[in-house]
This record gives structure tokens, C-alpha cells and sequence, in this order.
């Protein structure tokens, strides 16, 4: 059978993504450079039997796709910077009550207003710590336009697996961008579904401390609880017993990193035998690719590590091509002015130099700046 | 024999977390009430609240209940009725929830005219965070945050939920427990968005500091200050401009949100 190409812009490819993830509600607010993903929606939701709705401001938008996620449907929100940092204190209410929902940033220059629509990489720490209290926070990190697709639909399996809010963390120039997209068959890509409760409702825990991951029926379907963003116990009601809460909030990020090696992926682009490597995401990797080609050619063992998962971070892949390769030194470029950079340092432990490349221009980072990086390592 | 609001409870939460005279309890049973005689299935009701005393209430009873962040029932709300139209929801906070840090969703709500019951439940006061003033606290009262007396103007919850286009806005009190009641089940048979604000006494933190000798004194200030709509119509402004009119305040039919929303785009849901 022929396959279903098309020809299509990033931002497009996160809304037909979510569709096929079997995304049924999205609530949002404009913001360059995320709106198309809201344009799009609101033309193809109805189209699927789904609803779309344009709310008051980006905190009731967050609001709402947790409340449609509580009613069974699965939810999208997309937004930038400013969005962002509106949707935190419902974010972090997804995390503790454990919502799966999905929220697309995609990235521009900040602070404030910023760089409306100048791309950008510098949320990755807003990403991780936006939301005030420490919590689970998963983050996908696409770099083409297909990868927005599939990692849209791998975000939506991980947010209903883990139930846990889940960030598609792209920027202007990947959402921005046009490119070819094949549309996987249904069927094709997994979709995964929330787990439902098989005991009697009046049996049912919300919140079983002991388990990881506990069924989440919806409203309306016979399982009547309580959802509080106070911390609970496991019948879902408020408490104030340190013991517990100190339980749970370990719980919600320990069923993390437990299963670090279903949600952390990360491409190894010629690092078998690499002794120099680059660390980059989204259109910065892109860039990189190019540089450790380059590099390839003049002799130099360099190669990418490329997160399609950026929180959790890809600690274990990173630690483990560090020992293993004798790294003498990591290159890590991005677009802000060093937030994953120390990160890498946090995992190198002094093992290796890692250098920074930042950037606040705008423009993608090229090939040769890396290259010249890399060069002084080699 | 007496009335059994057990049915509706959560008993093993309780006792509540209100103080002695709230009057958050006797709204509760209005609420409890009012539902009952409806003859809903439990499963159907989906209650959201903010934060705040009165928003401590969704805990309390036994429906699909969602204690959200502060100010945002409504817009939580919004979602789950979107996503799913056949419950019944109804979003509840306080008069700081809905009118300050919420007012932003409580308008637009009243704007989409979406089938959601909002009751206010309004004390002029933040009672939970220990009686700093709201946008409804009454000039010169006095506030932990206003110590020579409330110095803003103050919202009319009524007039603000008709100028933003509520389809259905009502008045009653904590004392008028019966009305309150009536008023309640109203607002939930009507179809689009319907406001119920319930004048509230917070003893703790309005009444004490505010010339309220005890919670019985809050009360019977609402009965004073209470005029039926019926008789409100017949009274002069001059006459009214001291009192509080109750009763249903406005009524009409408009096109409700979600099904307009379905017909627009050609959704034919069969819901
Ligand atoms: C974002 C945010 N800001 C402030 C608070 C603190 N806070 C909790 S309840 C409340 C006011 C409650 O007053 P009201 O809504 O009138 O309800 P009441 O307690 O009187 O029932 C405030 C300011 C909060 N929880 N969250
Ligand atoms: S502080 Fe006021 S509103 Fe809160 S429970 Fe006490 S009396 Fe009621």
C-alpha cells in the first residue's frame, strides 16, 4: 500500500500526532510560535468526533485539558514562553494528582515577551523546575518534523502509562519548519490507554501508595473519588502527615526513574568508538549531526548524543558512554546561555572537560561553530 | 424523621474543617438538598471548588469531586463538561476564588453561557488565609489587609454575572437555608450557565472584627437586610438601597455553549 506522505509544517505535525494518539480535547491560548498547533486543532478535532476550545487565558487552558482528562479524554494544550510559565501552578497539579495530559512549548527567546518569534531552547530548565515543589516532569525533545509527529503520539503514551503531564518540548525553527511527513497506518505506532480499575467501585483506591501506577477511571463512569492538589492519601483526601507526603512525592518521581529505560530515549549517532561528544537537542542536534559528519571526515572520533527525552535526564546513557569510551571532552550546545550544559557536567563528575556553546542569535547554531568546538577537544 | 444528609456524605471525612458559627454547613445541607430532590445518580455530579474554606466542601460529599487551584474551578470545570456534556457540574469558591484571582473565568464562563452551576459563596471576606479583604468586602469594613477600613469600591457578584452573560443569576443566603435551597435547585435545572450567590456569615474573620457580637448577629443581618424579589419590585431605589435582594434576579434562554459549539462545527455527538 502507498504510503501517506505529506508535505507539512512542524507545528501540524504535533496536532495530527496527538489525533492518531487518539487525542479527543484540546484547550488553548495563541501564542507565536505555537498557534498553528490551536489552528489545527480547532479544524480537525470536530473532524474526529473531538472538541476544541479557545479559553480565557493559558491558566484556565491548562485548567481545562486536566478537567477534560478527568471526564476520559485524552488532552493536548500548546503554547511559548509566556504561556508556559501561566501554566505552572496546574501543571504542577497534573503532577501530584497524577493527570495525564500533554503540553506542547514551543520554545522562544525569553525572559517576558522575549523574542516572539525568535527560536529558542531556553526553557529546559522552566521545563524541569517551572512548577514550585519537587516532582515528576517527563519532556520530549523532537528534531524534525516526522519526530514531531511520533514523539507527540510517544508523549501521550507515556502521560496515560505513567499518568504523569507530559511536555513536547520543541522550538520555533522544528515547529516552524516544513518537511515530509509519512502518517503512520493506524495501528502502526502503539497507542496506549490508561489503566482501568478491575475492582468494585466501592473498592477502588485513587491514590494506592504502595503502587506505582494506580487505574484511573473518569468521572462519570461509577467511580466516585476525590481530586485534591492539597497532598492526600490514598483515598484521594487531604492530609497533613509529613511521612506521607514525603512517601508520595518520592513515589511519583521514583516510578520515573525506575522505568528510566521505557521513557528515556536517546539517539547514539556515531559514539561506538567516540572519545570527543556532543550533546544537543531538537534543531541544535541537527546542526550537530552536520558537525560530527564534518569531523568524521577529517579523522576526529566525535559523536552525538541526541536526547529524545530530556526529563528525565538521560543520566545512565550519558554516565555510561563517559566510562566506557574514556570521553576526554563533551560539547554542548544550545540556545540559551548553558542550561543543559550543566547537567552534562553534573553527570561527567570531573571525568571529562564539557564545553558550552551558546547561543542568544536567533539563528540555528552551525555546523562550523561546533565543528570548531569539537576540533579543540580532538 | 429527621432529614438523612448522611446519604450524600462522605461520613468518614468528617467532621468538617469549618469553625464554630461558619455558615458554610447550613449552605452545605441547602446544597445536599437541593440535589437530592432532583433525583440525580451520583455518579452524574461532578462538583469542582478553588481554594478556600468554603471550597473544602467538594471533600465533604459523595460525587465526582475535584478540589482544584485557586480560583479555577470554572475553568477546570469547563473541560470536563466539554469533554464529557452529560454530567452535571457544578463549580463552587469562595468570593476571593471567583471574583478575584478567578474573576477572569468566572466572565468568560458567563460569556460562553456553558451548563455549569457556579455558586459564590460569599462572606466579604478571605477567610482561609485569616481575613484579608476581597473584591467584595463592603467600604471602610475592616481587614487584616485593610486596618483603616476597606479602602476599594466592591463588586456586585449579581450585576457582574448578568453583565457577563449568565443566563441564570440568583441571590440567596445562609439564612434563607430553604431558599437557599430553591435557589440552588434552580440553577441546576436550568440548561446554559447559572450563578447562585450565597451571602455567607465568616465569623472568625469578618464577623469578630467587624461589630458582630456572635454568629446569630451575622445571621439575623441577613434576615434584615434580605428583600424577596417580589417585594424588592415594588420598593423604591431609596428603600432598597440598604438591603439585599434575593430570589432569582435574572432569567433567560440562550443558546448553550456546548451544544452550540456541536452545531457549528457539525458535531453530532448523540449526546
Ligand atoms: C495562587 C494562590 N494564591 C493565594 C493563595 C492563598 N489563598 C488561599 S485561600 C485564599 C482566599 C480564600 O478566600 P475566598 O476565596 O473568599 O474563600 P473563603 O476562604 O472565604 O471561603 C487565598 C488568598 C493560594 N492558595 N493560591
Ligand atoms: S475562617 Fe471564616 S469562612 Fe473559614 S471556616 Fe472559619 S468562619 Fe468559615
Amino acid at each position: 500500500m502507498a504510503k501517506n506522505v505529506q508535505f507539512m509544517m512542524g507545528n501540524h505535525a504535533v496536532a495530527e500526532g496527538a489525533l492518531y494518539a487518539g487525542c479527543r480535547f484540546y484547550g488553548g491560548y495563541p501564542i507565536t510560535p505555537s498557534t498553528e498547533i490551536a489552528e489545527r486543532m480547532a479544524e480537525r478535532l470536530p473532524q474526529v468526533g473531538g472538541r476544541f476550545i479557545q479559553m480565557e487565558d493559558e491558566i484556565a487552558a491548562m485548567a481545562s485539558v486536566i478537567g477534560a482528562s478527568l471526564a476520559g479524554a485524552k488532552a493536548l494544550t500548546a503554547t511559548s514562553g509566556p504561556g508556559f510559565s501561566l501554566k505552572q501552578e496546574n501543571l504542577g497539579f497534573a503532577a501530584l494528582c497524577e493527570i495525564p495530559v500533554v503540553i506542547v512549548d514551543v520554545m522562544r527567546g525569553g525572559p517576558s515577551t522575549g523574542m516572539p518569534t525568535g527560536p529558542s531552547q531556553s526553557d529546559v530548565m522552566q521545563a524541569k523546575w517551572g512548577t514550585h515543589g519537587d516532582h515528576p516532569i517527563i519532556a520530549v525533545t523532537p528534531a524534525s518534523v516526522q519526530e514531531q509527529f511520533n514523539e507527540t503520539v510517544r508523549a501521550f503514551n507515556l502521560a496515560e502509562k505513567y499518568r504523569c503531564p507530559v511536555l513536547v518540548l520543541t522550538d520555533a525553527i522544528i515547529g516552524q519548519m516544513m518537511e515530509s511527513l509519512v502518517i503512520p497506518e493506524p495501528g502502526e505506532l502503539e497507542v496506549i490507554d490508561r489503566l482501568q480499575p478491575d475492582c468494585p467501585p466501592e473498592e477502588y483506591l485513587p491514590y494506592d501508595m504502595d503502587k506505582d501506577i494506580n487505574p484511573m477511571p473518569a468521572f462519570g463512569s461509577g467511580y466516585r473519588y476525590h481530586v485534591t492538589g492539597l497532598h492526600h492519601d490514598e483515598t484521594g483526601f487531604p492530609t497533613n502527615d509529613p511521612v506521607l507526603h514525603t512517601k508520595n512525592t518520592k513515589r511519583l518521581i521514583e516510578k520515573l526513574e525506575k522505568n528510566y529505560d521505557d521513557i528515556v530515549k536517546v539517539e547514539e549517532f556515531y559514539c561506538d568508538d567516540a572519545d570527543i561528544l556532543v550533546f544537543a537537542i531538537g534543531v541544535t542536534a541537527r546542526s550537530a549531526k552536520d558537525a560530527v559528519l564534518q569531523a568524521r571526515e577529517q579523522g576526529i572520533k566525535v559523536g552525538l548524543v541526541r536526547p529524545l527525552t530530556i526529563w528525565p535526564f538521560p543520566d545512565k546513557h550519558l554516565d555510561k558512554l563517559i566510562s566506557a569510551n574514556n570521553v576526554k571532552g563533551i560539547v554542548v550546545p544550545e540556545m540559551n546561555l548553558g542550561q543543559m550544559k550543566f547537567e552534562v557536567e553534573r553527570v561527567a563528575k570531573g571525568r571529562c572537560e564539557v564545553e558550552g556553546l551558546y547561543s542568544l542569535m536567533l539563528d540555528p547554531i552551525l555546523p562550523s561553530e561546533i565543528l570548531e568546538k569539537i576540533r579543540r577537544f580532538a | 424523621m429527621a432529614y438523612d444528609y448522611s446519604r450524600f456524605l462522605r461520613n468518614e471525612k468528617l467532621p468538617h474543617i469549618w469553625c464554630p458559627g461558619c455558615t458554610y454547613g447550613i449552605v452545605l445541607k441547602s446544597f445536599i438538598r437541593a440535589i437530592d430532590s432532583l433525583g440525580w445518580d451520583k455518579n452524574e455530579i461532578v462538583v469542582a471548588s478553588g481554594i478556600g474554606c468554603c471550597s473544602r466542601l467538594p471533600g465533604y460529599v459523595d460525587f465526582n469531586t475535584l478540589h482544584t487551584t485557586h480560583g479555577r474551578s470554572i475553568a477546570f470545570a469547563t473541560g470536563v463538561k466539554i469533554a464529557n456534556p452529560k454530567l452535571k457540574v457544578i463549580a463552587l469558591g469562595g468570593d476571593g476564588d471567583m471574583t478575584a484571582i478567578g474573576g477572569n473565568h468566572f466572565i468568560h464562563a458567563c460569556r460562553r453561557n456553558i451548563d455549569i452551576t457556579v455558586l459564590v459563596f460569599n462572606n466579604n471576606i478571605y477567610g482561609m488565609t485569616g481575613a484579608q479583604y476581597s473584591p467584595t468586602t463592603p467600604k471602610g469594613a475592616w481587614a487584616t489587609t485593610a486596618p483603616y477600613g476597606m479602602p476599594e469600591n466592591n463588586f456586585d457578584v449579581v450585576n457582574l454575572a448578568i453583565g457577563a452573560g449568565a443566563s441564570f443569576v440568583a441571590r440567596s443566603t445562609a439564612y434563607h437555608a430553604t431558599h437557599c435551597e430553591k435557589m440552588i435547585k434552580e440553577a441546576l435545572l436550568h440548561k446554559g450557565l447559572s450563578v447562585v450567590e450565597i451571602i455567607n456569615a465568616c465569623p472568625t474573620g469578618f464577623g469578630r472584627k467587624n461589630k458582630f457580637k456572635s454568629p446569630t448577629s451575622m445571621l439575623l443581618w441577613m434576615k434584615d437586610k434580605a428583600v424577596q424579589k417580589a417585594k424588592a419590585d415594588k420598593m423604591s431605589p431609596e428603600e432598597l438601597a440598604d438591603k439585599l435582594v434575593i430570589g432569582v434576579l435574572h432569567k433567560e434562554e440562550k443558546p448553550e455553549y456546548v451544544e452550540s459549539y456541536d452545531a457549528t462545527v457539525g458535531l453530532n455527538k448523540g449526546e
